[in-house]
C-alpha cells in the first residue's frame, strides 16, 4: 500500500514538471520597466563612492569604510583563475548608482511607492502586498496559512523599494529592512558585524562591492526567536549599463532560526551587465540559517550577447557551537557566474551544508562551488552539487574542503555530479581537499555522464517528446537538491530546470 | 610577459650553475627547451600546481646535502632475471651494468647518439616534454631536457625476454643528477621497464615514452629509501591505437618526492593505468601530479593512488582527467586515498575533471581518514596484536594500487618491500 502511495505522489510531481515544460517560453523576465531614473555619473572614483554614501544619508564612519575599500580596490587585480572567459570589463564605463526618480523621497509605507514599481514586482510574481502567499505558487493550499507568509524586501537597481511585514516581524524582535536603513537605525549592529565575515579586501569584487554597494537587505534575529515567516529579497536590475552591487547582512543570534530566500531577474539587453554582491551571515550558538537562492539573471542570447556577469561573494560564519547553515542554490541565469557560497565552521559541532544546481545552456559559463573550512571540533559538512551543461556552455564545480589540525573528529561528504547534453559543451570539477588531522573523515565523489539513453527511451515510449523526456530525466538528476529548497522555490526551480534547457536537444 | 622578479632571479641563479652538454643531434631540442625555461621561469610557491609542494630545494643553485643511507635490505628485484643498466649519481657505469645487448630491443646512451646526426631519438627527445607544457607548465622538465647529462635511448622492436632494469645508485652526499631517457615502443612490441634506487642527493629525471599502435609498456618503479634525498621526476607518455601503458610507483621515504605523469591517449582504444603507493614517515613530502588527456575514441584511463602517512608526513595528489572534444566513449577513473596513522600527518588533494565530450563515463573519488576502528577491533578480538592488525589493514589499504602490477613476481617484490617498511616502523 505504501509503495502505491509513493508512486502516486511521484507521478503527481512528474506531471507538474511535464506541464511546466509545456508552457515554457524563452527568458520570461526579459522585459523592462519604463521609469524615470536618476543616475550617478558614469565610472567609479572616490567622488562616486562619497556620492553613494551621501545618497544613502550615511554616517561618517560608513563613508570612511567605503573610501578605504575603494583605495584597496585600486591596488587589486581581477582574478583570472576561474574557467570563464569574457571580454575585459571597463569598470569606468558603467553606472554605479541608479534609482527611480520617484524614490528620491523615501516612501514611508508601501502605499506611497510608485505604482509603476509595484506593477513591476506584481508582473514578476512578487507582489509587494502583505498577502498570505506568493502569487503563482501552486499546490500551496494544503499548507497552513500561518506557515505561508513571506516577507519581501524588493531591491530595484540601486535602491530598496520597500519591505513587507515589517511591523509584524518587529513584534517578534526581528529586524528586516534594507541595509541603508539599518546603517541609519541600527548602526551598532551594522558596525559590529559588517565586514567581519567577508573582510573589506577579501577579493577583487568583494572589495569593489564594499566601496560602492548601494543597498541590500539586513536581517537580525534576536536570541531564541524562530522567525515567524520566510524572509525574502528580490533583486531586479532594470537600468541599462548599470552595475548592481548589493550587500546583505544576516545575523542569527543565539538559538534563533531563519529561512531566507533570494531571487533575481533582469531585462534582456545586448550589453553585459555587472552584478557583484556580497552576502555575510553570522550564526551564533545553536542558531540556524537556511539561505536559498534562485538565480535567474538574464543569461544572454543564444550567441552569448548580453547577460549578467554574476560575481558574487557569499560566506557564512558559524561562530557559535552547534550553529548550522545551509546554502541552497539554483543557478540557471547569468552569462558568467563566479560564485562560491562558503561556510566557516568555527564553533564546535557546527554544521554547513551546500546544495547546488547549476544549469548552463547556449554560451553560458558557470564557475561555482563552495568552501567548507572546518576549524571547530566535531564539525560536519555536506556538499551536493549537480552541474548540467548544454549547448556550448561550460560548467565548473570548484570547491575547497579544509580540515584544520584542531578540527578533530570532523566529517565531510562531497558529491559532485555533472550531466552533459550535447557534444559541444563542457563540464569540469576542480575540488581542493586539505586534511590536516587524522580523526576527521573526508569523502569526495564526482561523476560525469550523459543523459541515459535507456531512461530517455523509456520516456519517449510513454509518449513524451524528446525535450520533455530530457527535462524529466534532468529533474530526477537534480532531485537531491530540489528537495532541499523551501516549497515556494522548489516549484519555481523545477520549472526553471525545464526552461533553461529549452532548445538544447534535437 | 615578464616574469616576476623573484622568479627571474631564481631562474637565473639556477641556470648559472649549469652547462649544456655538447649536444649533437639533440642540440636543437635542448636549445628550444632552454628557451621554454627562460620564458616560464622555474616553479615558485605561487604557481597553482606548486600550491602544496615547496619547490625551493628543487630549484636552488646547489643541491642540499643528503647523507648516504645504508641498508641491509635485500636488493630489490634481485631475484628477477633482468638487464641491468646502472647509473651512479646520475652517471652511467659500464662496469656495473650488463652488456646492453638484448633481442628485440636496442639500447644506446644518449651521449653516444649525440654524435650522430640522423637518429629516431631526434623525433622524440624533448618532443613529448614540449607537448606536455600546455595547459600546465612543467619548467623543471624543460630544464632537464636542456641540461640532462646522461640517459638511455631504448628502442623496442620486439618482445625482449626480460625486463630492462634502470638502477640508480647514490654515492656522493652532494650529487645533483639529471637524467633524460627516451623510449620508443614500435607497433606490436612489448617491454617491461624497472627503475629503482635513490639516484642522488637531488635527482631530476625525465622519461619520454612513445608507444606505437598495439605496443605495450609496463613500468614498475621503486624510489629509494634514502631519508634525505630529493627527487623530481617526469614521465611523458603518448599512446597510439590499441596500445597499453601501465605504470606503478612505490615511494618509501625521501624528504621530498614529486612525480609527474603526463599521459596523452592519441589513438583509439588505448589503455593507460597509472598507480602509486607511498608510505611516508616523519619529514616527508610526497607529491603525485598526474595529467591524463583523452584525445581519441573509446580509451580507458585509470589512476589509483594510495598514501600511508605518519609522524607529520605530507601526501599530495593532483590528478586531472582531460577529455577533449570528440573523445567519445571515454572511460576515466581516478581514486586518491590517504590513510593517516596519526594526527600530525596531512593529505592535500586536488582531483580534477575537465570534460568536453558528452558520451563519457568519468568519475573520481578521494578519501582521507584514520585506520578503521571497527576492522581493528575485529582483528584484535580474533587475537591479532594491535601492531600486526594495523600492518595488516595498512597493507590491505595499499593493495588496490599494488594490484595494478600485472606481473606477480614484480608485485611480490613490492609487497615484500612494503612489509619490510611496516616491520621496521612498528
Amino acid at each position: 500500500m505504501a509503495a502505491l502511495d509513493q508512486t502516486q505522489v511521484k507521478e503527481g510531481v512528474d506531471q507538474e514538471t511535464v506541464d511546466a515544460v509545456r508552457e515554457v517560453g524563452t527568458y520570461k523576465y526579459g522585459w523592462d520597466t519604463d521609469i524615470e531614473m536618476e543616475y550617478a555619473p558614469k565610472g567609479v572614483n572616490p567622488d562616486i563612492v562619497r556620492l553613494i554614501s551621501e545618497k544613502n544619508e550615511e554616517p561618517e564612519w560608513m563613508t570612511e569604510w567605503r573610501l578605504s575599500a575603494f583605495e584597496r580596490w585600486t591596488k587589486m587585480e581581477e582574478p583570472t583563475w576561474a574557467m570563464v572567459h569574457y571580454p575585459p570589463i571597463d569598470f569606468q564605463d558603467q553606472y554605479y548608482y541608479a534609482r527611480p526618480k520617484s524614490m528620491e523621497e523615501k516612501p514611508k509605507s508601501l502605499d506611497e511607492v510608485d505604482p509603476k514599481l509595484l506593477a513591476t514586482y506584481e508582473k514578476l510574481g512578487i507582489p509587494l502586498k502583505e498577502q498570505m502567499i506568493l502569487a503563482g505558487v501552486e499546490g500551496a493550499e494544503d499548507v497552513p496559512a500561518e506557515g505561508r507568509k513571506v516577507a519581501v524586501d524588493a531591491v530595484f537597481d540601486s535602491v530598496s523599494v520597500g519591505t513587507t511585514f515589517k511591523d509584524e516581524l518587529a513584534k517578534h524582535g526581528v529586524i528586516f529592512c534594507s541595509i541603508s536603513e539599518a546603517i541609519k537605525d541600527h548602526p551598532e549592529l551594522v558596525q559590529k558585524y559588517l565586514g567581519t565575515v567577508v573582510p573589506v579586501s577579501d577579493n577583487f569584487y568583494a572589495t569593489l562591492n564594499s566601496a560602492v554597494f548601494s543597498d541590500g537587505s539586513f536581517v537580525y534575529i534576536p536570541p531564541g526567536v524562530r522567525c515567524p515567516m520566510e524572509l525574502s529579497t528580490y533583486f531586479r536590475i532594470n537600468a541599462e549599463n548599470t552595475g548592481q552591487f548589493e550587500r546583505t547582512l544576516i545575523i542569527a543570534d543565539k538559538g534563533s532560526y531563519v529561512s531566507y530566500l533570494e531571487g533575481c531577474t533582469a531585462p534582456q539587453r545586448d550589453t553585459a551587465q555587472l552584478h557583484a554582491a556580497v552576502v555575510e551571515i553570522i550564526v551564533e550558538e545553536d542558531a540556524e540559517v537556511k539561505y536559498s537562492t534562485v538565480q535567474n539573471w538574464f543569461p544572454g542570447d543564444e550567441e552569448g550577447k548580453g547577460g549578467i556577469y554574476n560575481f558574487v561573494t557569499k560566506r557564512a560564519d558559524c561562530r557559535g557551537d552547534r550553529s548550522k547553515v545551509m546554502w541552497t542554490q539554483v543557478e540557471t541565469g547569468s552569462a558568467v557566474t563566479w560564485k562560491y557560497p562558503s561556510c566557516i565552521l568555527r564553533g564546535n559541532e557546527s554544521q554547513g551544508e551546500f546544495y547546488s544546481i547549476a544549469i548552463t545552456n547556449n554560451m553560458q559559463q558557470a564557475d561555482t562551488g563552495t568552501k567548507m573550512v572546518h576549524l571547530g571540533k566535531n564539525t560536519k559538512s555536506r556538499i551536493v552539487s549537480k552541474g548540467i551543461s548544454a549547448g556550448k556552455a561550460q560548467n565548473t564545480y570548484r570547491g575547497l574542503v579544509s580540515m584544520h589540525p584542531k578540527a578533530k573528529d570532523s566529517r565531510n561528504y562531497t558529491q559532485c555530479d555533472s550531466l552533459l547534453i550535447g557534444d559541444k559543451c563542457g563540464a569540469h570539477t576542480v575540488p581542493y581537499i586539505e586534511v590536516k588531522n587524522n580523526s576527521s573523515r573526508v569523502e569526495h565523489e564526482a561523476t560525469t555522464s550523459k543523459v541515459d539513453d535507456d531512461q530517455l527511451f523509456y520516456c519517449r515510449q510513454r509518449g513524451m517528446d524528446e525535450e520533455e523526456a530530457v527535462a524529466l530525466v534532468v529533474n530526477g538528476f537534480c532531485k537531491d537538491v530540489l528537495q532541499a529548497l523551501p516549497m515556494e522555490f522548489a516549484m519555481e526551480a523545477q520549472q526553471l530546470v525545464a526552461i533553461s534547457l529549452e532548445g538544447s536537444v534535437g | 610577459m615578464a616574469l616576476p622578479q623573484a622568479k627571474q632571479t631564481a631562474t637565473e641563479e639556477r641556470l648559472a650553475t649549469l652547462t649544456m652538454p655538447d649536444a649533437g643531434c639533440t642540440r636543437a631540442a635542448r636549445e628550444d627547451a632552454l628557451a621554454r625555461v627562460l620564458e616560464m621561469g622555474l616553479p615558485g610557491r605561487r604557481d597553482e600546481y606548486w600550491k602544496y609542494t615547496r619547490p625551493d630545494t628543487l630549484i636552488s643553485p646547489e643541491a642540499p646535502r643528503a647523507a648516504l643511507f645504508h641498508s641491509d635490505e635485500a636488493i630489490l628485484f634481485g631475484e628477477i632475471d633482468r638487464l641491468k643498466i646502472v647509473f651512479i649519481d646520475g652517471v652511467f657505469s659500464a662496469e656495473e651494468s650488463d652488456e646492453l645487448e638484448l633481442e628485440g630491443v636496442n639500447i644506446e646512451r644518449i651521449e653516444d647518439i649525440c654524435c650522430k646526426d640522423i637518429h629516431w631519438a631526434k623525433e622524440l627527445y624533448g618532443v613529448l616534454e614540449a607537448r606536455g607544457q600546455s595547459p600546465v607548465q612543467r619548467p623543471l622538465a624543460a630544464l632537464n631536457t636542456a641540461f640532462a647529462e646522461d640517459g638511455v635511448a631504448i628502442h623496442v622492436t620486439g618482445k625482449p625476454s626480460k625486463p630492462i632494469s634502470l638502477i640508480y645508485r647514490h654515492a656522493s652526499e652532494t650529487s645533483d643528477a639529471m637524467l633524460h631517457h627516451i623510449v620508443r615502443v614500435e607497433s606490436g612490441a612489448e617491454v617491461t621497464i624497472l627503475e629503482n634506487g635513490p639516484a642522488a642527493s637531488r635527482f631530476n629525471k625525465c622519461m619520454e615514452i612513445d608507444i606505437a599502435d598495439n605496443g605495450t609498456l609496463h613500468h614498475v618503479r621503486a624510489q629509494g629509501r634514502d631519508h634525505e634525498r630529493r627527487a623530481m621526476t617526469h614521465m611523458f607518455t603518448r599512446l597510439g591505437q590499441e596500445s597499453t601503458y601501465k605504470s606503478f610507483t612505490l615511494t618509501a621515504n625521501g624528504v621530498l618526492t614529486r612525480n609527474e605523469q603526463v599521459v596523452e591517449l592519441t589513438g583509439d582504444d588505448a589503455v593507460a593505468h597509472v598507480a602509486g603507493a607511498c608510505v611516508g614517515d616523519g619529514d616527508f613530502l610526497h607529491d603525485d601530479t598526474v595529467f591524463i588527456t583523452h584525445d581519441a575514441v573509446n580509451c580507458e584511463s585509470r589512476q589509483v593512488f594510495k598514501k600511508v602517512l605518519r609522524n607529520g608526513a605530507t601526501g599530495v595528489f593532483q590528478g586531472k582527467i582531460l577529455v577533449k572534444e570528440g573523445a567519445q566513449k571515454t572511460d576515466g577513473y581516478q581514486i586518491s586515498q590517504s590513510l593517516l596513522l596519526d594526527d600530525d600527518s596531512q593529505f592535500l588533494a586536488k582531483p580534477e575533471l575537465e570534460i568536453y565530450a558528452d558520451d563519457v563515463a568519468c568519475s573520481h573519488g578521494s578519501t582521507s581518514g584514520a585506520i578503521d576502528e571497527t576492522a581493528l577491533f575485529y582483528l584484535r578480538s580474533r587475537g591479532v596484536p594491535v601492531k600486526d592488525a594495523t600492518n595488516m589493514l595498512t597493507l590491505a589499504f595499499l593493495a588496490e594500487a599494488v594490484d595494478e602490477i600485472e606481473d606477480s613476481e614484480l608485485a611480490d617484490a613490492i609487497v615484500t618491500r612494503l612489509e619490510g617498511w611496516l616491520a621496521r616502523r612498528s
